[in-house]
């Protein structure tokens, strides 16, 4: 029954990526003058509303890179929050134009749904939150023989969990609960030793902990879960100013290029920086992709580089405190490493 | 007879003396109320241990220890959470609700457009409180303004779009706002409708009768999720590639036919227990069909299920919160999204929120109740 269902909205959305490829996403775009951008409907860091009500986070900040690089203006981007469930007809049915919104990039995502996704935003995984005061010593989740595991059922991670002790011949006990509020109460509560979730969830937990400090972040991470922007499949002049705009901002922190800077660095003698920064004389970089050349002056205009959009919203400069960890540049020991520009 | 030996009999009545204690005042207040038998005394006793437990902290936590307002979550927090608060202080994160409340009100909606949405709810109140009075002039006008004008030129303010108004897509729409428009038009559509439908499953027309029983029986069969569900997610794959239409009007559409059909089996209910001899009576003078149902047999079915119709209404009220999972956000939808920006995260902000929506339902649904307990008495002409 599952599978027929499957098989019925994978045909549907094939049908519906066929008849949306011949529209130019970003003609629509310029014609209507904004972008539709698919986001969480919340989560902490990623994408949240303000006290005004605007949304922010840090796969906001992607849709507003988009709409920067487009229209010279990060403003020019409209939101719709969608669930776990909506998110894959909202972009299939052409609702939205982009869809930023903590999605593991996965084959039958690629393939039968008929998405591409333009890159990983987000290095993100299962790991493991212990209580460092109660479990002293304790720094690998190899370790966790024999402890209590807090964990939400009916869910991937509660497999992976498993799947992960079985390899290592570790025992544990699994202590599951149906909803998100009560595995936190009941780990704040000390029922169990360990608490497992995507790493990015267990930093915006420990956030409404009794007592942040005492809880550490254990090292492993226990599943893949890259999480990027997706976009529907068969346009790919459009996938391609989403893909460049991330390896834009990637590329940006790479050569030290900031919000602050900008405008003194389009003078740099460096010609990497002249290229990326669309500098050079009788640069063709931007208007290739259907932009303008200064592209990218405006994306880091708008919401600043990659690491800039990540210590804001998620890193040291939010409540959140998220290690760069895989999220680093690759020359820090990191994974996020982008295409050049040029 | 004369009146001698009669001096053991008083020449004037005694006063009047006072009750005994036991039986008059506080003490004979509490003596029947809480210790009439040994049972009711130890519940007493209990009763009053178990409030002595809750009370306390519960006031101390909403009120005393609470924090009215702050710029973020340091004042919602304890030190070693990175707040301001002593370690082990636990209250109230009322600031949370205070830095939002606004989008508590009205979600999203354009800062600057938002005097359209203050409008509405004072023509909403204005036109809505003089309806609910008995003794106030010109119902029928009233009425007229409220359920033929008003919605109108509410449409016209909320939207935009016209009249130099900038258009405000219902995409930026939420808070208590949403409940109110998707109660208020579920409440205004449903019962005609409902009416309309429970006349047309006892008809005598088979095609009538048909068309009506499967509308019920079909949308009673379903829960509200799956009709939000279909409308928000199924549709949209339907229609040729590029056309959508708002999703809050398909939501609004859902809730109405889903509210009218129960409204539909609530009247159903009222008409079946109106006595046969009341239908012949309005036969025997004369009347048509119509006559004898709006003059005749409505007026008294209505008043027999006003607790079921009001019923209703409070439900759909309430079940407006699950628009949530289509992505559109009413009150209780956008307190739980908010626990999700990372500047108000705290131990308390969570359960502030959903205190505060809490209560925020409880006042609308508290009030339609009383209202209907009101309207029972005043329309109780008898016959039972």
């Amino acid at each position: 029954m599952k599978h027929t269902v499957k098989v019925i909205l994978g045909a549907a959305a094939l049908g519906m990526a066929a008849s949306a490829a011949s529209a130019a996403t970003l003609d629509d775009v310029k014609a209507k003058g904004f972008v539709q951008c698919g986001v969480n409907t919340a989560l902490a860091g990623f994408s949240a509303p303000n006290d005004k009500g605007e949304w922010t986070g840090f796969d906001v900040d992607l849709c507003r890179a988009v709409a920067a690089a487009i229209f010279g203006d990060p403003t020019k981007v409209k939101f719709t929050p969608t669930n776990a469930k909506e998110r894959f007809t909202a972009l299939q049915s052409g609702e939205i134009d982009l869809l930023s919104r903590n999605t593991t990039w996965t084959l039958s995502r690629d393939t039968s749904l008929g998405f591409n996704f333009a890159g990983v935003n987000y290095y993100d995984g299962q790991g493991f939150m212990i209580n460092a005061k109660k479990l002293p010593g304790v720094n690998s989740a190899l370790q966790l023989s024999g402890a209590s595991v807090c964990v939400q059922t009916g869910t991937t991670t509660e497999l992976n969990l498993a799947d992960y002790f079985k390899a290592n011949n570790l025992e544990y006990n699994p202590v599951v609960f149906e909803k998100l509020e009560e595995v936190n109460a009941a780990y704040d509560a000390g029922r169990c030793d360990a608490y497992t979730t995507d790493q990015s969830g267990l930093y915006s937990i420990r956030l409404t902990l009794a007592a942040p400090d005492d809880h550490v972040v254990l090292p492993e991470i226990i599943s893949k879960e890259p999480l990027g922007p997706a976009v529907r499949q068969g346009d790919d002049q459009w996938m391609d100013i989403v893909k460049w705009t991330l390896y834009a901002m990637v590329l940006a922190e790479e050569a030290g290029i900031t919000q602050a800077n900008v405008e003194e660095m389009k003078n740099s003698p460096n010609p990497d920086i002249k290229r990326i920064l669309g500098q050079e004389a009788d640069s063709k970089l931007g208007t290739d992709l259907g932009l303008n050349n200064d592209w990218v002056v405006n994306i880091i205009k708008g919401v600043g580089n990659y690491g800039e959009s990540f210590e804001r919203n998620i890193g040291q400069g939010s409540p959140l405190k998220i290690a760069r960890g895989l999220n680093a540049l690759w020359t820090k020991g990191g994974l996020q490493y982008a295409m050049p520009i040029r | 007879m004369q009146e001698h030996d009669l001096s053991y009999v008083r020449a004037e009545m005694v006063n009047a003396q006072a009750a005994p204690l036991g039986e008059r005042g506080l003490v004979r207040w509490l003596r029947i109320n809480l210790f009439a038998t040994p049972a009711d005394a130890i519940m007493t006793v209990i009763g009053i241990a178990i409030l002595g437990l809750v009370l306390p902290p519960l006031v101390n936590w909403l009120f005393i220890s609470a924090q009215w307002s702050g710029p973020d979550r340091s004042v919602c927090a304890t030190v070693s959470q990175g707040g301001l608060q002593p370690d082990g202080w636990s209250g109230a994160c009322w600031a949370f609700v205070n830095a939002k409340f606004e989008q508590f009100m009205v979600g999203r909606y354009t800062i600057s457009e938002r005097w359209r949405v203050w409008l509405v709810a004072i023509m909403f109140v204005a036109l809505l409180v003089p309806l609910m009075i008995p003794r106030a002039p010109y119902k029928g006008l009233n009425a007229i303004m409220l359920f033929g004008i008003f919605p109108i030129v509410a449409f016209v303010l909320l939207v935009g779009g016209v009249l130099g108004l900038p258009y405000v897509e219902t995409q930026l729409w939420g808070g208590l706002m949403v409940t109110l428009v998707l109660s208020f038009v579920g409440i205004a559509v449903s019962l005609p409708l409902g009416i309309v439908l429970a006349l047309g499953r006892r008809s005598k027309l088979p095609v009538v009768k048909m068309v009506c029983v499967i509308f019920i029986e079909a949308i009673r069969g379903v829960p509200l999720v799956t009709v939000l569900f279909m409308a928000s997610v199924m549709l949209p794959l339907f229609l040729p590639a590029g056309m959508t239409f708002d999703k809050f009007l398909r939501a609004l559409i859902g809730v109405a036919l889903f509210a009218s059909a129960y409204m539909a089996e609530v009247i159903r209910g009222g008409l079946q227990a109106i006595p046969k001899g009341q239908y012949e009576g309005a036969d025997s003078l004369g009347f048509s069909y119509w006559q004898k149902t709006g003059l005749i047999v409505l007026p008294q079915a209505l008043k027999l299920v006003i607790p079921g119709i009001v019923n209703t209404f409070i439900g759909l009220f309430k079940d407006t919160s699950l628009v949530y999972i289509i992505g559109m956000f009413d009150l209780l939808g956008i307190v739980r999204q908010n626990f999700a920006d990372a500047a108000w995260a705290s131990a308390q902000t969570p359960m502030s929120g959903l205190v505060f929506s809490g209560f925020v339902f409880w006042l609308f649904c508290f009030g339609m109740s009383r209202y209907s307990m009101f309207m029972e008495r005043r329309l109780d002409t008898g016959h039972k």
